[in-house]
């Protein structure tokens, strides 16, 4: 167990190394960040030395093993634009990104699947049905454009709903949270919902067809004949069954939420790690973009490693042991 | 207590499809006396399983009870309500499925699945429901079952599933357990100890048992009494050794004959010519004619239930009464 873990962790290492050899050599053929980033007035001294300042005055393998030396110590490079740690401009941006991914996911989870028991418990029920058709929906429909549209009711013409920002925060542990005050909930509303409906679909559809699935298999029918309540045959026999397709989507999709709510970011103005790295791609900040990427790769590790081992919770078959 | 456990009259179960209704059992009557074993016999489609999920109230649309009564200790279980037939589920009515590999839930563990068995219909507490499913499960002989109990289903072999299958069926010492060729799935020497716990249990119990089969061999050596279903209707019924000695009906005969046996060795095994008629589309009159040698014009009408003496029941126009197996 232990030593599956550590391999699980050393191929983090490995894919998080490629990922840093991609994204130096990416960045350097984009094009060049002097150009962007030193004002066009600059005379030629002035620009040797901002360019010495950056360290892009070394070729750039050289480069590479500096940053190579840094990261083993932590440091993962300051960021040409805001000259401040490219790992604490992200730490900033982090809870924002996080707590808007985990309420996506949280509602992906409580509203999928009471939707998808619905629809695959009575298929032929209006309910039902309506769940199928709007989860084509929630799968089909573009996000900035589900996003626009949300502005556009809830903001502009009931005005409900703030459209941008995080609202009022509070500070926990030096973090501000925008979830624990009424303003910041409203103001996450509807972002979070906007990043969450592909979710929702997903969840639904998944637990639709997995009680679809389940509900004819003989441990129903016995579960049935012992004389359970249908409650506890759905809830606990049924559902924990379901539960391994699901949980194992919604820890890739989780992943994916974090990387991808760049799209919700920008819609909604909040000012989460989509924007930063948004931003830093226009001006080739190429520390923020690298120490970005790399935070999201052990990310989709460690969800991963999560959901393998949640999986033995749920599927007492599963055993870890044998992947070795 | 000369009342019979069950008493099935007339039972009609249908399953009304887009092309038609499928009658899977057609006025089947049959009683179960306290302690005895009926030994439900038919191929494949006949109808036989179906007729022990009508009397736990299992039959799922488009299926339903068209008719007909089953009477369970002198209450009627047709058209009871949901919730009184689920207290008797499980609790006086137990049933055992074919396939122990599918019958147990996967992800849950042995003792979850009986304990919650046993608190459905008992209100103990969770120390005493363990010590019954411990009990249970010594009971059918499955070793160190105090350790088995935390055990997954999948770290159980097929016949020691069937087991702990039978000993949740057990937990509540029901009067009567519906048993769907619990024994199908199973090798011969396993089958053999089953089919003797099983015996000695009804026997200690005073369980009635119904014992849906298509094994001829398991229910000679089982059952008291035989009940043979074909196309949905029990063609022949009786005594284990009155009919399997003296069979009436064709079909009988010919089940008989398709038991391979030592007497006849070397010899082609015989075999019932045809087969099972779709019940979407059975001819009128007696169903099984098309495939059968005796059949006359006469057979295209339904043919009476008779009772050819001794307790014998028979639906045949034309029983074989010389005897030639």
């Amino acid at each position: 167990m232990t030593l599956w873990i550590l391999r699980r962790l050393f191929q983090a290492v490995l894919v998080m190394l490629a990922m840093t050899v991609i994204v130096f050599i990416g960045v350097s053929v984009i094009g060049d960040p002097v150009e962007i980033l030193i004002s066009p007035d600059a005379d030629q001294a002035e620009r040797l030395r901002a360019i010495a300042a950056l360290g892009l005055d070394k070729p750039l393998w050289q480069q590479y093993l500096n940053f190579l030396w840094g990261a083993l110590h932590g440091d993962l490079g300051r960021s040409f634009v805001y000259n401040e740690p490219a790992l604490r401009l992200i730490g900033q941006r982090l809870p924002a990104t996080m707590e808007l991914a985990v309420t996506a996911v949280l509602l992906a989870v409580l509203l999928g699947i009471p939707l998808g028991l619905l629809a695959g418990l009575y298929p032929n029920s209006a309910l039902g049905r309506l769940a199928m058709a709007g989860s084509i929906l929630g799968f089909s429909l573009p996000s900035f454009w589900v996003g626009l549209m949300l502005i556009m009711v809830f903001a502009v013409q009931l005005g409900w709903l703030p459209s941008t920002g995080r609202g009022a925060t509070v500070s926990v542990l030096g973090v501000p949270w925008s979830f624990l005050t009424l303003d910041g909930l409203a103001h996450m509303a509807m972002p979070a919902l906007n990043l969450a409906l592909g979710n929702i679909a997903l969840v639904l559809r998944l637990t639709r067809s997995g009680v679809r699935e389940n509900l004819p298999m003989d441990y129903v029918k016995f579960a049935r004949a012992k004389g359970l309540s249908p409650i506890r045959v759905v809830f606990v026999h049924v559902l924990k069954n379901i539960m391994i397709p699901v949980v194992t989507v919604l820890g890739l999709q989780f992943g994916s939420t974090i990387a991808f709510a760049v799209v919700t970011e920008s819609v909604f103005a909040w000012p989460g790690m989509g924007k930063l790295i948004i931003d830093s791609i226009n001006v080739l900040d190429r520390p923020v973009i690298v120490a970005y990427l790399m935070m999201i790769v052990l990310m989709f590790v460690l969800i991963n490693l999560a959901v393998d081992l949640l999986y033995t919770v749920l599927d007492p078959r599963v055993r870890l042991e044998s992947a070795e | 207590m000369n009342e019979p456990t069950l008493v099935v009259r007339d039972l009609a179960t249908h399953f009304t499809l887009r092309n038609g209704v499928v009658r899977a059992v057609d006025n089947v009557s049959f009683s179960v006396d306290r302690g005895k074993i009926l030994g439900l016999v038919g191929e494949s489609g006949s109808g036989k399983s179906v007729t022990g999920f009508s009397i736990l109230g299992l039959i799922d649309p488009p299926g339903h009870i068209a008719g007909g009564s089953i009477k369970f200790l002198g209450r009627e279980l047709v058209g009871m309500a949901e919730r009184e037939l689920r207290g008797l589920r499980g609790n006086r009515i137990a049933m055992i499925f074919q396939d122990p590999m599918m019958t147990l839930n996967p992800v849950l563990r042995i003792d979850t699945q009986m304990i919650e068995t046993v608190q459905a219909h008992a209100d103990v507490s969770q120390a005493e429901a363990r010590r019954r499913s411990r009990d249970a499960l010594g009971m059918v002989g499955i070793p160190s079952p105090d350790e088995r109990l935390s055990a997954y289903p999948h770290q159980f072999s097929g016949g020691m599933r069937q087991r702990v299958a039978i000993a949740i069926a057990l937990l509540h010492q029901p009067d009567l357990i519906v048993a769907d060729e619990p024994t199908t799935a199973l090798d011969v020497t396993i089958q053999a100890q089953i089919l003797s716990e099983v015996q000695k249990l009804a026997a200690n119990f005073g369980t009635a048992l119904i014992w849906i089969t298509h094994d001829l061999s398991v229910v000679a050596g089982l059952a008291d009494e035989i009940a043979v279903m074909y196309a949905g209707r029990i063609v022949e019924a009786g005594r284990v050794e009155s009919v399997l000695d003296r069979p009436l009906h064709p079909y009988t005969h010919g089940l008989i004959g398709s038991v391979p046996s030592r007497n006849r060795r070397g010899a082609r095994l015989r075999q019932i010519p045809g087969m099972t008629p779709s019940l979407l589309d059975l001819p009128p009159g007696c169903a099984f004619r098309l495939r059968c040698a005796r059949a006359t014009a006469a057979c295209e009408q339904d043919p009476p239930i008779t009772a050819p003496g001794d307790d014998r029941l028979l639906r045949c126009f034309h029983p074989q009464l010389d005897v030639a197996a």
